[in-house]
């Protein structure tokens, strides 16, 4: 059965969803790579302010190609989230309740993810084209100068995904590769 | 001597970048629709039939496949006849890759120095490998190449007495760290012998070879075949959420190496392995 959700996502409906579960969102998403969470952090250190207000919002890591003319954007996949690994916690512990990526997340995140309630999501990595179909809008809110790292706004429609990671901890990048283990 | 115009460089490079950013190949795009059928997990093969549906819409639309359009990697294979005029080579090729990200939509994903990190804005430089070779043509492939799948390849030093389970070992160890970070199924080429950066050139090359051409040379060809299964067994499975469908496939590359040593090289690649050749 698909979920569906609509971003920006509670705290409570965080909490109902289990790793497995399939998911699509609609609703606002902001992307943002590993160059603008740091540029976002210490700028939060500096001002006591983010680039958009961050309690309940999702973060895609994702770095769009450049949209053809006409297309509200280009090809559109998951980065490896690890990268994002040092700053997670401390966006999540600062109202975050999403992720969307590909690839395994560190204890700390994990730990944060228990501990204030949030959830990791995959969405296929390599299948850019496809994704691309479900943004209806997209829009550059911070740190221009960055390109395709810049800070999007995206306006998204039953965007597709599974839950890897959810905010009991359980992880499907533990629990499944066993089923088909056979060395 | 044969004469060969810069511009003509310039503008196969440039529909090179655009093509292999866009189409994906045949022989990858049958293996993910052989591995459809096989995959045992659901998850899995909803996954796998989507990279199929994502590389029909990049064709159509002419989009990337995945828009990590990589950091440009060219070939040129020189005929030693083939006289170069109107520019220099090197420029001639970046001038290429400057146009087709520019006019193909493609992501400009390099910064000019590792660690100030500016970026250049039109995806140069490219990472280009010149080879002399006899005859009068040139041979230009450009592999542009993610760092989702870049960044979990690893060199190992073996000793000689590691033999081929210390090869088997190394690659192995490489797939099992990289797990579900290079967005498999994936595709491992892996470079044997030369000394440290020749291995890694090999690894490099071997990702050019088509997925269901096996090694010429015998004992390689069997040594393919057996981390192509064990690979499969692993149970990583397609985006590392389990099944039979790891690796899209394995090929190897060797070189003579010297009395004291084993470098082996494991350059993991994910489903999207780019790779277009042209011939002036």
């Amino acid at each position: 059965m698909t979920v569906k959700l609509v971003a920006p996502i509670t705290r409570d409906t965080v909490k109902e969803l289990k790793a497995g579960d399939i998911v699509e969102i609609s609703g606002i998403i902001y992307t943002a790579r590993d160059a603008a969470h740091k540029r976002m952090l210490e700028e939060y250190e500096r001002s006591g302010k983010l680039p958009f207000d961050i309690k309940n919002q999702t973060i895609y890591f994702a770095g769009p190609s450049p949209a053809k003319p006409g297309e509200p954007i280009g090809s559109v996949g998951p980065t490896t989230s690890c990268r994002m690994d040092a700053y997670s916690p401390k966006t999540i512990e600062l109202g975050l309740t999403v992720m969307i990526g590909k690839g395994e997340r560190s204890k700390d995140v994990i730990d944060a993810m228990k501990k204030y309630k949030a959830v990791y999501i995959g969405a296929i990595g390599g299948a850019g084209a496809l994704l691309s179909n479900h943004i209806k809008k997209s829009e550059v809110i911070a740190y221009d100068d960055l390109g395709a790292e810049a800070i999007h706004r995206l306006e998204v429609f039953e965007f597709p995904g599974i839950v890897v990671i959810d905010s009991d901890g359980n992880n499907l990048y533990e629990t499944e590769f066993l089923k088909y283990k056979e060395i | 001597m044969r004469e060969i115009d810069i511009n003509e460089i310039t503008e196969t490079v440039k529909k090179l970048c655009i093509e292999s950013n866009c189409i994906l190949n045949n022989d990858i795009y049958s293996a993910v629709k052989n591995a459809e059928d096989t995959e045992v997990s659901e998850i899995g093969k909803d996954i796998l039939k989507k990279l199929i549906k994502n590389a029909d819409i990049a064709k159509e639309k002419m989009k990337p496949i995945c828009q990590d359009t990589g950091m440009t990697v060219v070939f040129v294979d020189i005929g030693q006849e083939v006289h170069i005029k109107g520019g220099n080579i090197t420029d001639g090729i970046n001038e290429g890759v400057r146009q087709g990200y520019s006019e193909g939509f493609l992501r400009k994903s390099v910064v000019s120095d590792p660690l100030l990190r500016v970026n250049t804005k039109d995806n140069t430089p490219a990472v280009i490998h010149y080879n002399i070779v006899s005859g009068d043509n040139i041979k230009i492939t450009v592999a542009p190449k993610g760092f989702g799948s870049e960044n979990m390849s690893k060199i190992h030093m073996l000793k000689p007495s590691q033999g081929i389970e210390g090869v088997k070992d190394a690659v192995m160890e490489t797939v099992k760290l990289a797990g579900s970070n290079p967005c498999p199924p994936m595709i491992v080429g892996v470079g044997i012998g030369g000394n440290f950066e020749l291995s890694a050139y090999l690894s490099k090359k071997a990702l050019l070879r088509p997925v269901d051409r096996s090694s010429e040379i015998p004992h390689i060809k069997e040594l393919e075949k057996e981390l192509y299964e064990n690979i499969n067994k692993t149970g990583i499975g397609p985006q590392g959420l389990g099944g039979k469908t790891t690796v899209l496939g394995v090929n190897i590359e060797t070189f003579a190496t010297h009395i004291a040593g084993l470098p082996v090289a494991v350059n993991i690649s994910c489903h999207v392995t780019r790779h277009g050749e042209a011939v002036l």
